[in-house]
């Protein structure tokens, strides 16, 4: 009766189809007095139309992404100096940050541990960890934005029936976070580093173009063409690792079995829309839910949500006042 | 009879024709095409192997870098280096250089380093340790050594003088002068030269005359009175200044990356200090 434990979460996160357990009677209550009275989508399509013309929240991440990623331009550029370097790693205002998966595959190509990397990279875990694990990828990492752009072509694609998105299972993704790490420290060269889009993007932003941009816009026809957001649904082992490390990350979308229409709006809008199974009628086990630790905090499915039903919250806050 | 088929039908009559698959079968398959976007990146591996293997580059790498493969998997691609540099001599490199892609490496041509910084600044800001932060002074530091490749255009050998720019009024390379400015670098087109003999290679080295000397040429070379060659001495670290600012087009003189002096194994340099010993010969 419980709410899914840590290592049920974690498995999902690892490429398992979340579970499908009884409710608890608690919200098999909700469900049973839902019965006969939950709109039907043509009930709610004017409260659906609303929700989609409001883009509160993804205008802040937004703002957020491109605040975060000019800082980098703007401390080389007009030299204010506040944030040097790329995503990878970098300094805000001298101290060391570095990406955590970065940082580990090339400690694993030189089988040797850069005290820098170390302090920079446990920084931006902890950081990560407290916030919110994967916001990293829809509030800082600049392919997440182009691929949101790529998404919209792909669904408008999709509608006119042109292309068809082909999924892919999610295990590949521990299988590619797994082999990326072997190799570095078989071969010595890091490739998921010569291949990572956000390192090739944030270069771009602050170091000028490349013809590395070239390989971006590969992955950016395969995701439009053929498979809906595949470098951040099968492949990244960064949003993996940071999915991992904000398991019991405070900031959280919550679900509200009450308030829920079940119409599924919010799963056609999500990158990793597994998180949101528990929006289909049946399958919420608890009345409140905080949405699994794959969850990128990207908040279309907040926008999107004709009732209300999913909303941010910080955890931990409400007991603290 | 046109209006006996509306458009909707053929459409529909088309859906049925692909098989609908079981859940089971649909799993199934997206399995496989995992497996098969899993082998198509592992191809990238070779790929991005060519340009070591087949050693397709040979860049000048900042101060303090360490073996070239390792180098390049130390790197974790962030160009803080790239920031540091107050003369910008350092660069990213691009896709062509596969597992080198968005690693640093300086064009001496272009922009050679001058050691502006005085500390050895790129070295301080690596996160990683691919720029050894062993090196603590630009004595030590091993980038390459300069070579005279091209005897026949070096100005010195044929006892010419030099007077004007040393690489014309579009060039955009800067140095710096430390009897202009001791702390700033400034172009290279905003400082004329006047040399009875041309001997920029020697007067701007920053490391001088351990590095290069302005020494006559050899009889047994062709030489005679009044004709001179630059010589290469064991404190050449490779900075590149030399093939920055040497007039001849294209530089007579370069910087060989990652060469050492013939018949000494890499890293046993002399420490600086007691490099002010009589010239041995080694050049």
């Amino acid at each position: 009766m419980a709410a899914p434990g840590l290592l049920d979460q974690l498995a999902v996160v690892l490429g398992r189809a979340p579970r499908k357990t009884p409710p608890s009677p608690a919200a098999a209550a909700i469900y049973l007095a839902k019965r006969g009275r939950t709109p039907k989508k043509n009930e709610l399509l004017a409260e659906i139309e609303h929700a989609h013309g409001n883009h509160t929240w993804r205008n802040r991440r937004w703002a957020v992404l491109l605040g975060i990623n000019l800082l980098f331009t703007l401390s080389f550029w007009i030299d204010i100096q506040v944030l040097e370097g790329s995503l990878t790693a970098s300094r805000l205002l001298g101290f060391h940050l570095a990406d955590v998966y970065s940082s580990l595959l090339v400690m694993l190509a030189q089988r040797h541990v850069a005290v820098n990397l170390v302090i920079g990279a446990t920084t931006i875990a902890l950081f990560w960890g407290l916030v919110g694990g994967r916001s990293f990828c829809s509030w800082v990492c600049p392919y997440h934005l182009v691929a949101e752009w790529a998404e919209m072509l792909h669904l408008r694609l999709a509608r006119s029936g042109r292309i068809r998105d082909h999924s892919i299972h999610r295990g590949v993704r521990v299988v590619f976070w797994l082999l990326f790490a072997a190799l570095a420290f078989a071969t010595g060269q890091t490739l998921f580093l010569a291949l990572n889009p956000i390192g090739i993007l944030s270069r771009l932003l602050v170091y000028g173009p490349s013809l590395a941009l070239g390989w971006v816009l590969a992955i950016l026809v395969f995701e439009v063409l053929y498979a809906r957001r595949a470098w951040c649904r099968y492949v990244c082992p960064i949003g993996l690792s940071y999915g991992i490390l904000g398991a019991k990350a405070p900031v959280r979308v919550t679900y509200d079995l009450e308030s829920c229409a079940h119409e599924g709006e919010c799963r056609k809008v999500c990158e990793v829309s597994h998180v949101l199974d528990l929006t289909i009628k049946g399958r919420a086990e608890e009345p409140k839910l905080d949405v699994g630790p794959d969850c990128t905090r990207c908040g279309l499915c907040v926008d999107v949500c004709p009732t209300g039903a999913l909303r941010f919250e910080l955890k931990g806050v409400k007991r603290l006042l | 009879m046109s209006e006996a088929t509306p458009p909707a039908k053929p459409t529909k009559a088309a859906k049925p024709a692909r098989a609908r698959l079981s859940r089971h079968q649909e799993q199934r398959r997206t399995v496989l095409r995992g497996a098969l976007l899993t082998v198509g990146l592992l191809l990238l591996q070779p790929l991005a192997a060519i340009p070591i293997v087949r050693r397709l580059r040979n860049r000048l790498r900042p101060p303090g870098a360490v073996e070239e493969a390792r180098f390049l998997g130390a790197c974790i691609k962030c160009g803080q280096c790239v920031q540091v540099c107050p003369v910008q001599a350092i660069v990213l490199a691009d896709a062509m250089d596969g597992f080198g892609v968005g690693v640093p490496y300086i064009d001496a041509r272009q922009q050679a380093c001058d050691f502006s910084c005085d500390a050895l600044s790129c070295i301080l800001a690596c996160p990683t340790g691919a720029l050894s932060h062993e090196l603590k002074a630009k004595e030590e530091v091993q980038c390459g050594v300069a070579r005279l490749a091209r005897p026949e255009a070096c100005l010195a050998r044929r006892g010419e003088p030099f007077r004007g720019l040393a690489r014309g009024n579009s060039f955009d390379g800067v140095l710096r002068y430390e009897e202009i400015d001791r702390w700033n670098a400034i172009p290279v087109r905003d400082h004329a030269y006047d040399r009875p003999v041309c001997d920029l290679c020697v007067i701007e080295c920053p490391i001088g005359e351990h590095a290069i000397r302005l020494v006559p040429l050899d009889p047994a070379d062709g030489g005679a009175a009044g004709l001179f060659t630059p010589e290469v001495h064991r404190g050449c670290v490779g900075c590149g200044v030399c093939e920055m600012v040497c007039p001849a087009e294209p530089a007579a003189i370069v910087v060989d990356a990652r060469a050492t002096f013939a018949g000494r194994a890499e890293g046993q340099r002399p420490h600086p200090h007691r490099d002010d010993d009589a010239p041995d010969g080694d050049s």
